[in-house]
Parts: structure tokens; C-alpha cells; sequence
């Protein structure tokens, strides 16, 4: 217990520790925010691990041809979307089984990723560091939340923005019904598949962004195995925050310190137990859900197609 | 009098739409594949026909392909189950890792000869798939955690423990294998408890592809003909009338469960006993996204198990296949692209019908007010 005791302090109490969580769990944040808007909509999108890897690798070529991480963060955006509309068209448009088609798309997208990245070999780099002046020498945190390669700083606008559209504007309002109870919102006029298109868009749209962020921002160079399961801890981390972006948030952060461990740890001297660690988020949330599944309410009608007159 | 042939030309022509669509979908992933291997620089003809070479048509080669299409036809099997009483198991590459796991733990713990040792080790896999996906399914109906989640976290967890088992001499290890060279394996199968192999007009493949037939027209049987199959249509159609019939949706469900992992499991317990994977050892990676495809070639086969067989053994032509592509000139991942293409194609046919056929009704009854 008091070897325990002694790792958690000399974790919380080395710089170097910070930088790295908060580099896992953007990449995280970036994926879950949107994922968050999507579930609130009534879509249990698994397919945003296809996004997430879409969006690295159009934010490789990106960079690629034009040596612009700016342009890169901006194809890995696109890419997040265009996944993100076959998932919409097929799902809330065709009907057919949101579940079959995210998973369809994560294969396909692995496929073609790993086939397009290996012709093509794109070579990129990690964006620069900036440093925000005075905020970067808070203790501890200062360097890991504000001394970061500048898209990470992107964070901090897609959070609040989406909080702010989905709690805040008539959008989001519709959106949060049609999640809610599809056959009222659509009563009342709402377009239900249509919401739930649109906030799928806007999941690809973030999942993409953090895709780029996870190659310029933190690997640097593109291979097909680069997302390894961070879409899923995306997803799993709304759901362990309650639906709530405040709780997705949180998740986000455990888990992003948990994987950090895997660096970390050894650097500072310990060993660990690797299998473990990786299992971690996915044990942590198969127990989370199994002792509060009945506690926190989810969005009534998640993972519910909506077709008029069939309930 | 008259209305029954317009019904049957009816029905014909509607049969005629449906060959269509399928037809006219699958070509266009056809097509849309094509044109990816053209933007790379290679000719599509020489692809496809490396594929057809690789996969069929080369002496020794469809045996091959068979030995892979066994587990993805046990994989589609048990999805089917699970899909048929309206769960999402979407985990069937933990549960056929972890199957597979069992069946290696057991296969060179176990005395007796070999015959024996052969049955208990397929009967560990089955245990092992059972226990992985009835993790799941307990969760699900004593918890209400979703099985979507649970099972595809599984998945990670099951890659983990596997990757754990192959460290440690006490689990899967091999005695002889030495820790720190990356040489993981597990201790290899003993001639007498391997599957035996049949060979026919110069390609073998294993026994077990029979067993797999055997097992995959027996589940179609009792899916459609049995009282346990409409059991289990009954919960996944409409739980209210199930309740009403006197039919446990938890009951149907754990079985469905426990039979779907069950089935991945025995997929990897005839992956690790039939020779066609990994040379009769348990490696890191060793269930090779079989899971996975499994998964597809059930969505593809619709749910019907008679399509399963026809549509694993295309799906397992692709991946043979892909093994002819290092002459002409094209990563061998191409054929993971075409298969994601058919399988989202084969997606859109169900659902231009479904949209359709309530156009239709639509319209009758808005004749009809």
C-alpha cells in the first residue's frame, strides 16, 4: 500500500506526467465531445474510431502535400465527416442498423487507410510547441495544459462550443429531444432523422479534428494501427460521464492518465503490469456501467432507430 | 379470379428488383474498388486476377481457402444466433481469442490420446467463447448494460489477457520459448490431437470442414424449424408478446448468448487444431481479424445461415487470395478495402426495399382513405 502511495505521489508530482495525460486525453476529448452530441441525438456511434483514423490519415496527406498543418487539421476535419455521412445517410436516412454500419465503416476505413497510407507513404511531422505566456509557468499543470503543439489548444474553443449548442440554442434543444423522445419531437415538427444526421455530422466533424491532432499534434507519422482502440475509449468515456459533457470530460482525462501510464511509469523508474493497463478503461467501464447502469439515466431513445409510426 | 396473377407477376417482378439491387450494389463496390486500384497505378484485371489465382484456380489453393472460410463460417453461425433473439454481439474476435486460449491451455495439460485430448481441447474453446460473450449476456439482462459496449470492450480486454497468457510459462506460454525475444508463442499442438487433414485432387484442407457444414445446416434447421428457433424469433421480433406467450427473454437470451460466443470459441479452437493459422500454436495477433470478417459474412449472408457458407468462402478468397498480390505490384491490404466495400454495398439493397415496400403501403392506404 505504501508503494502504491509513493508511485501516485511521484506521478503527481513530475511535469512531465501532466504533459503526457493531457496529450492522451485531448485526442480523447476532441472524439468524445462530438460522440456526446451524437448520443444526445439518439446515436450509439461506434463508428467514431473510423473517424478518429480518417482524420489522421487526410491530415497526413494534408500535410503531406502541402506542408501546412493548418491545411492538415482541415483534411482530417472533411475526413471526420465524410465517414461521419455514410454513417448518417445509411443509418438515419436508409435504416439500416446504425451498429452493422459503424462497424462496417471501421473496417473499411482500416482498409482503406492502411492500403492508401502504405502506397502513399505520407511524411509528416508534429506541429511546433507554443508556450501561452504566464499560464504555461503554473506549477505542475501550467506546461500541460498551456505549453502544448498548438492544435491542442483547438480544445478549448470545440468543448464550450458544443456545450454551448446543445444547451444553449433552439438546435440543441431539438437535438436533445429527438434523443430523448422522437416520436414527441416529431409531433411537434421536428425532423428527427434529420437532427440526428446533423449531429452525426458534427461528431465526424470533431472526431475528424482530433484525428489530425493525434497525428500532427502527438505522433507525427501515420500508420494504420496509430488510433488503437481510441475512438472506442471515446465512446466509452461519454457513457462513464453519464451523458453528461462534464462527465465525458472527466472520462476523457481518467482514461488519457491511464493509457499515459504505459510512458510514464517506466520512465520514472517503475514496472508495470502492460496487458493490464490496456484493459484498464474497458474493465473500469464494463464495471462503472454494470454498479450505475440503473443510477444514470441515459438518453431515452439511444440507439433507437426512428421510423414514423413504428415504434 | 384475377387478382392472383397480377399478384404473381408482382411478386416476380419484385423478385426481379431484388436480384437487381443486390446485382447492381455488389457492382458498384466492384467498381468503386477498381477505381482505388487505378489511383494507386495498378491494373484492376491483372488484380482481380491475381485474387482469382491466389484464392481458387492455382493448384493447392482452394483447400487453403476452405481452411479459412471454417472459421469465419462458425463465427457467422453464432452471430446469426445472437442477431435472431435482437442482440448485438459485436465481440466475436475476444470471444474466439479467448475460445482459443482455452482450447491451447488445455491441449497440452490434458492426458489421454489423442483423439480425446482433440475433443476435450474443441470443447474448452466452445467454453471459452461461451464464457466470454455469457460475461456479456449476464451483464446485459442482471445489469441492463448494453451488450453492444460490453461485448466490443471484451474484445480488448480478451486481446490483453491472450497477450498476457503468451508471457507467463504458467498459462500459455511455451516451456521452451525464451522470454524477451519476441518469440511468444505457445507450445505446439502434438501430431495425434491435430486435426486430421483430407486431401482431395491435390489441395487438403481439415476434417473439421465438414463438422463446420454440418453444424452451420444444423443451426438453420433449428432456427427455422424448431420450437427453440421460434423461441428465440419470437423474443427478438416482440418481447411483450414473448412475455405473453410464456416465453423468458433472459432465458432465450443468455442461450442465444453463451451459443453465439460459444461457436466463436469453437472458430478458434479450430483455427489452433486445423493447421491453416499459425502453425498449430497459439501466437500474439493469432485470431488475424477472423472475428472480425466472421462478423461481416453474417451481416453480408443477411441472416440466413444457408448464405453463410457460399459468403465465408468469398470472404476467405480474399484474404487467400491477397497472397497472390506481391507480383503485381499492390499492397495485399487492397482486399481489405474491396471487402469493406462489399459489405457496406450489400447494407444498402435491405434498405432501399425497406423504404420502398413502406412507400408502398403508404400509398395503398392513402388510396384506401
Amino acid at each position: 500500500m505504501g508503494g502504491l502511495i509513493s508511485v501516485v505521489w511521484d506521478v503527481a508530482s513530475t511535469d512531465s506526467a501532466y504533459t503526457a495525460a493531457a496529450r492522451f486525453a485531448v485526442v480523447l476529448a476532441f472524439a468524445a465531445t462530438g460522440e456526446w452530441v451524437a448520443e444526445r441525438a439518439g446515436t450509439l456511434n461506434i463508428s467514431v474510431e473510423a473517424m478518429i483514423l480518417a482524420g489522421a490519415f487526410a491530415a497526413a496527406m494534408g500535410y503531406h502535400t502541402t506542408g501546412s498543418v493548418a491545411v492538415g487539421l482541415a483534411c482530417g476535419t472533411v475526413a471526420g465527416a465524410m465517414v461521419a455521412s455514410v454513417q448518417a445517410e445509411m443509418s438515419h436516412r436508409l435504416t439500416a442498423d446504425q451498429f452493422v454500419v459503424g462497424l462496417t465503416l471501421n473496417i473499411l476505413v482500416l482498409g482503406v487507410v492502411g492500403f492508401l497510407g502504405s502506397e502513399w507513404e505520407p511524411s509528416t511531422r508534429t506541429a511546433s510547441v507554443v508556450e501561452i505566456p504566464l499560464l504555461v509557468d503554473v506549477p505542475l499543470v501550467g506546461p500541460a495544459l498551456f505549453g502544448q503543439p498548438w492544435p491542442f489548444y483547438l480544445i478549448y474553443l470545440v468543448v464550450p462550443l458544443c456545450a454551448w449548442l446543445v444547451h444553449r440554442t433552439r438546435w440543441g434543444l431539438e437535438v436533445r429531444s429527438v434523443g430523448e423522445n422522437p416520436q414527441a419531437a416529431d409531433v411537434s415538427g421536428i425532423d428527427v432523422n434529420r437532427r440526428r444526421r446533423q449531429s452525426i455530422y458534427l461528431g465526424g466533424l470533431t472526431a475528424g479534428l482530433g484525428g489530425g491532432y493525434l497525428l500532427l499534434g502527438q505522433v507525427g507519422r501515420f500508420d494504420p494501427g496509430i488510433v488503437a482502440g481510441r475512438g472506442f475509449i471515446a465512446l466509452v468515456a461519454v457513457i462513464f460521464g453519464g451523458w453528461t459533457l462534464r462527465g465525458a470530460i472527466f472520462g476523457c482525462l481518467l482514461f488519457g492518465s491511464v493509457l499515459s501510464f504505459r510512458l510514464t511509469l517506466p520512465g520514472l523508474g517503475y514496472e508495470l503490469n502492460n496487458e493490464m493497463l490496456s484493459s484498464l478503461p474497458a474493465l473500469v467501464t464494463i464495471v462503472a456501467m454494470a454498479l450505475f447502469a440503473h443510477a444514470v439515466r441515459q438518453p431515452e431513445a439511444l440507439a433507437r432507430p426512428f421510423i414514423r409510426g413504428l415504434k | 379470379m384475377s387478382a392472383q396473377p397480377t399478384a404473381e407477376r408482382g411478386a416476380r417482378s419484385r423478385l426481379m428488383e431484388v436480384v437487381l439491387l443486390y446485382a447492381g450494389c455488389a457492382l458498384g463496390a466492384l467498381v468503386i474498388s477498381g477505381l482505388i486500384v487505378e489511383a494507386v497505378g495498378a491494373d484492376w484485371s491483372t488484380v482481380g486476377g491475381a485474387l482469382l489465382n491466389g484464392s481458387v484456380l492455382k493448384p493447392g489453393r482452394w483447400g487453403g481457402t476452405i481452411g479459412v472460410t471454417i472459421p469465419l463460417a462458425m463465427v457467422a453461425i453464432g452471430t446469426i444466433i445472437s442477431t435472431k433473439v435482437g442482440l448485438v454481439n459485436i465481440g466475436q474476435e475476444g470471444q474466439l481469442l479467448v475460445g482459443a486460449a482455452f482450447a491451447t491451455y488445455f491441449s497440452t495439460r490434458v492426458p489421454g490420446p489423442g483423439p480425446f485430448v482433440l475433443i476435450v481441447v474443441l470443447a474448452a474453446g466452445v467454453v471459452g467463447g461461451a464464457l466470454w460473450s455469457g460475461l456479456a449476456g449476464g451483464l446485459r439482462y442482471w445489469r441492463k448494460v448494453p451488450e453492444v459496449l460490453t461485448t466490443l470492450l471484451l474484445v480488448s480486454v480478451a486481446s490483453n489477457l491472450v497477450g498476457y497468457g503468451l508471457k507467463h510459462h504458467w498459462l500459455l506460454l511455451d516451456a521452451e520459448a525464451k522470454l524477451g525475444n519476441r518469440n511468444l508463442v505457445s507450445e505446439q499442438l502434438p501430431p495425434d490431437t491435430r486435426l486430421p487433414r483430407i486431401t482431395m485432387w491435390g489441395n487438403d484442407f481439415p476434417i473439421s470442414a465438414v463438422l463446420a457444414v454440418c453444424l452451420v445446416l444444423l443451426v438453420g434447421w433449428m432456427l427455422s424449424r424448431t420450437l427453440w428457433g421460434y423461441r428465440l424469433t419470437v423474443v427478438g421480433h416482440n418481447r411483450k408478446v414473448a412475455r405473453r406467450f410464456g416465453i423468458s427473454e433472459s432465458a432465450q437470451g443468455m442461450i442465444a448468448m453463451l451459443a453465439s460466443g460459444g461457436f466463436a470459441g469453437l472458430a478458434g479452437a479450430f483455427m489452433l487444431t486445423g493447421g491453416d493459422f499459425a502453425n498449430y500454436r497459439m501466437v500474439s495477433g493469432f485470431s488475424v481479424s477472423i472475428g472480425w470478417v466472421g462478423l461481416l459474412v453474417a451481416l453480408v449472408a443477411n441472416n440466413r445461415a444457408l448464405a453463410v457458407i457460399p459468403m465465408a468462402f468469398v470472404f476467405a478468397s480474399l484474404r487467400t487470395g491477397s497472397g497472390f498480390l506481391a507480383s503485381t505490384g499492390i499492397e495485399r491490404r487492397v482486399t481489405d478495402v474491396v471487402q469493406g466495400l462489399i459489405v457496406l454495398a450489400l447494407l444498402l439493397p435491405p434498405a432501399i426495399m425497406f423504404i420502398g415496400e413502406r412507400r408502398r403501403a403508404l400509398a395503398a392506404a392513402r388510396s384506401r382513405v
